[in-house]
């Protein structure tokens, strides 16, 4: 292989991610402080502006505890209050704080249907004083998406599409292509073991189902602190070759 | 669509008369009394003189008779009159546009684009009520597409609120009786003697001889009733009012050339509104068509505001919802509640970080979804954790207070907490399965007991009750908190069940 090929893909690369970043400022993005996380994230980590996807993983997809306390802690560490729309409310605020949301932060909207969701979510990404934006929803069309993608960009809001299906069989719908720059699915392990009975620090299967520019990936994670950070479980930090297990973008 | 709201207060009087003599016993039959030519008769009864068969204008004399030592009182009429407009200004500020008394015993509002603040119109007619009962007013309303339709709702209905869906046709009013028809007594009377007794009847007969008969206003009504014709509201107008007007030489009607105009009266109102040295709360669009059939819409805001831009905004939301029919010759723009807005001085943008403002952003979203709907959590001390979330406005000032750390809470709470069955080891073991919705879970790992008192300062119930919460781990990784209802061996604590409340991440 001639020695100006890799030179001349990386132009390429960057000549795509200007055309891709047109009219945007800059990139800025919110790392995971994780190294193998941010590692597979175009840009080192979830990027500001943009919207993000969170699901549930097999039976989670129907109340999405574990997805909700994924997207409270990246929303935890956005400066700024938190618009929290939601069409059930069942979500329990003290869980919140002690994922790093404070009840000071987060303002809950109440949506009688998904349509006013979608549009309360659309305002809330356009107006650029909040920190981050999480909307509780089934179905998010291509056009939707692209909507609050572009709210998103516009004002530099984070927006986290928590998706909620009312049956573990509209989970499907997950393989919709959307606008979304990041697609996560979290799953529940088993906790840390402990050497005494009892439950450990909460462990999860991180999955990167779709990455814009970048490729999916899976990480096994320890479940949020008090501010919002994952961790990498210490049984696995150490491991020879623990670099996550990878699979190329489908 | 136009909607109504008739409010009934039928012991007004007497409900007044209580209220201003808080000595009254509270069961005993209230009457008043008045002057008729030479006769002393009673002009009011309440709901215990009613009970034992008086009634407004029977002869006091008659009365006293009928309930010895009775409790009676001097009616006063032209009070009731100015307490009524009173409660219609009140209401005015409060719930609707467009507002008159409407004497003897009622008020009317004309809601159209007034109720998305106060989540829908059902939950708007139950808080009118509800204030109002709990001020000592018994209270019933019905909301109608015409004024003449929710006053004989709200008068001969058996609910204390009706709700008469948009469009409905004559059979909401079929069965009431012919009085609700707000007709003379004479023509009542005379009804009655060819056998006609509810509304219904009088629509199965052909109009015209009906007509002849008992002149034109039974025609009106009978329109009226079934929101066929339309019945002028004239609106009470506070003493003092923030207002800004426009005339327009030809009627408009499209959607731009309404906002530029509602841009105008803002800007006329802002400055009104900073020589007071107030900011809005309440704004009020009304539109007054060629037809004369009033459109309104009402914002509200969050927190005292006079900036233009903000209130545009605001009222370009809602244009959606104003039909302007034929054309829109007069618009006003009232601040209908004001708060004091003094000057402040901002935060230097060099020197510190402003906290950044989303006072417009919760306004809007509170006018779209309503009030109650957008919230902020807030602590409320206390065990029980259904209990310990309060909600507070998404704009009241940051307490800084949050939940005790310590014990997880899980993400997701179930209300009610569902049934279980499980098998446990009594008195203090977490289950060894539990069976939730169809499917069994084997238990590998438990956290617990977290034992939850009763608290006995709501319910006196739960003065023995307890609960011992435990966080589980199943054998495929999933995590609940399931509790107990009571202590494993005392059945006065509980019923000993076993209950799922909340769902780990």
């Amino acid at each position: 292989m001639p020695a100006a090929a890799p030179s001349a893909i990386a132009a390429l690369r960057d000549r795509i991610v200007r055309i891709e970043q047109r009219g945007r400022p800059d990139s800025a993005v919110l790392p995971f402080g994780i190294g193998e996380m941010d590692r597979r994230l175009p840009g080192g980590g979830l990027a500001l502006g943009a919207l993000h996807e969170v699901a549930g993983g097999g039976g989670e997809a129907t109340h999405g505890a574990a997805a909700a306390l994924f997207a409270a802690g990246i929303a935890a560490r956005t400066p700024g209050p938190v618009l929290w729309c939601l069409t059930r409310p069942d979500l329990f605020a003290p869980a919140l704080a002690q994922a790093g949301l404070p009840p000071d932060r987060v303002i809950f909207l109440e949506a009688g249907d998904e349509r006013s969701v979608l549009a309360c979510t659309e305002e809330g990404l356009r107006h650029g004083g909040l920190g981050a934006v999480v909307a509780e929803v089934a179905r998010l069309s291509m056009t939707a998406s692209r909507r609050l993608q572009l709210a998103a960009e516009r004002s530099r809001t984070l927006g986290l599409a928590l998706r909620r299906w009312r049956r573990p069989a509209e989970a499907a719908e997950f393989g919709q292509p959307t606008a979304s720059m990041t697609r996560w699915r979290i799953s529940v392990l088993p906790s840390a073991p402990l050497l005494v009975p009892g439950v450990g620090r909460h462990r999860w299967l991180v999955e990167l189902i779709r990455c814009r520019a970048g490729e999916s990936a899976d990480f096994e994670m320890e479940a949020c602190d008090a501010a919002g950070r994952l961790a990498v479980p210490a049984d696995l930090a150490d491991r020879p070759g623990a670099q996550g297990r990878s699979r190329l973008a489908s | 669509m136009r909607r109504v709201v008739s409010l009934f207060l039928p012991t007004w009087p007497t409900d007044r008369a209580r209220k201003a003599d808080p000595a009254l016993p509270p069961d005993v039959p209230l009457v008043l009394a008045g002057r008729d030519g030479n006769r002393r008769v009673v002009l009011a009864a309440d709901h215990a003189a009613r009970a034992v068969g008086l009634r407004a204008g029977m002869p006091v004399s008659l009365a006293q008779v009928m309930v010895p030592d009775l409790t009676l009182r001097d009616a006063n009429l032209g009070g009731d009159r100015q307490g009524l407009e009173r409660l219609a200004l009140w209401l005015h500020r409060r719930y609707a546009p467009v507002t008159a008394a409407d004497p003897p015993d009622g008020v009317v509002l004309d809601t159209t684009g007034a109720d998305h603040l106060h989540g829908g119109e059902a939950a708007m007619l139950v808080d009118m009520t509800n204030r109002l009962t709990r001020a000592g007013f018994t209270a019933k309303a019905a909301i109608a597409d015409s004024w003449g339709q929710a006053h004989a709702l709200a008068r001969f209905g058996t609910e204390p609120v009706t709700i008469a869906p948009p469009g409905s046709g004559p059979k909401i009013v079929a069965d009431l009786p012919l009085p609700a028809l707000r007709l003379p007594d004479v023509t009542v009377e005379g009804l009655h003697a060819l056998g006609l007794r509810r509304i219904g009847d009088l629509l199965a007969r052909p109009r015209a001889p009906l007509v002849r008969r008992f002149g034109q206003d039974l025609a009106r009504r009978l329109d009226q009733v079934l929101a066929q014709a339309d019945e002028p509201i004239a609106p009470i107008r506070p003493n003092d009012p923030l207002t800004t007007e426009r005339l327009f030489a030809e009627p408009i009607g499209a959607a731009e050339t309404i906002a530029r105009a509602i841009g105008l009266l803002v800007q006329a109102l802002c400055p009104l509104l900073a020589q007071r040295g107030v900011g809005a709360r309440r704004l009020d669009l009304v539109c007054h068509r060629v037809d004369r059939r009033p459109q309104a819409a009402r914002v509200g805001t969050g927190l005292p505001v006079r900036s233009a831009r903000h209130l545009e905004r605001l009222l370009c939301e809602r244009i959606l919802t104003l039909d302007p029919g034929f054309g829109i010759e007069r618009m006003t723009l009232t601040a209908t509640v004001t708060e004091p807005l003094p000057a402040r001085q901002l935060a230097n943008a060099l020197t510190e970080d402003a906290p950044p403002a989303i006072a417009d952003l919760v306004d809007i979203l509170a006018n779209r979804v309503g009030d109650g709907r957008l919230y902020r959590a807030a602590p409320i001390t206390g065990d029980v954790p259904e209990r310990v979330v309060g909600r507070v406005a998404p704009l009241a000032p940051a307490s800084a207070a949050s939940w005790p750390v310590g014990w997880p809470r899980p993400p997701r709470l179930l209300a009610p907490p569902e049934p279980v069955e499980t098998l446990a080891l009594l008195p203090d073991h977490p289950p060894v399965w539990f069976a939730w919705r169809g499917i069994r879970h084997r238990i590998r790992a438990a956290d617990g007991p977290e034992r939850v008192f009763g608290e006995w300062w709501y319910t006196a119930d739960e003065h023995a009750s307890v609960r011992d919460y435990f966080r589980v781990e199943t054998e495929a990784g999933e995590r609940f908190w399931l509790f107990r209802a009571g202590d494993g061996a005392d059945t006065a604590t509980g019923s000993q069940l076993w209950f799922l409340h909340g769902l780990f991440g």
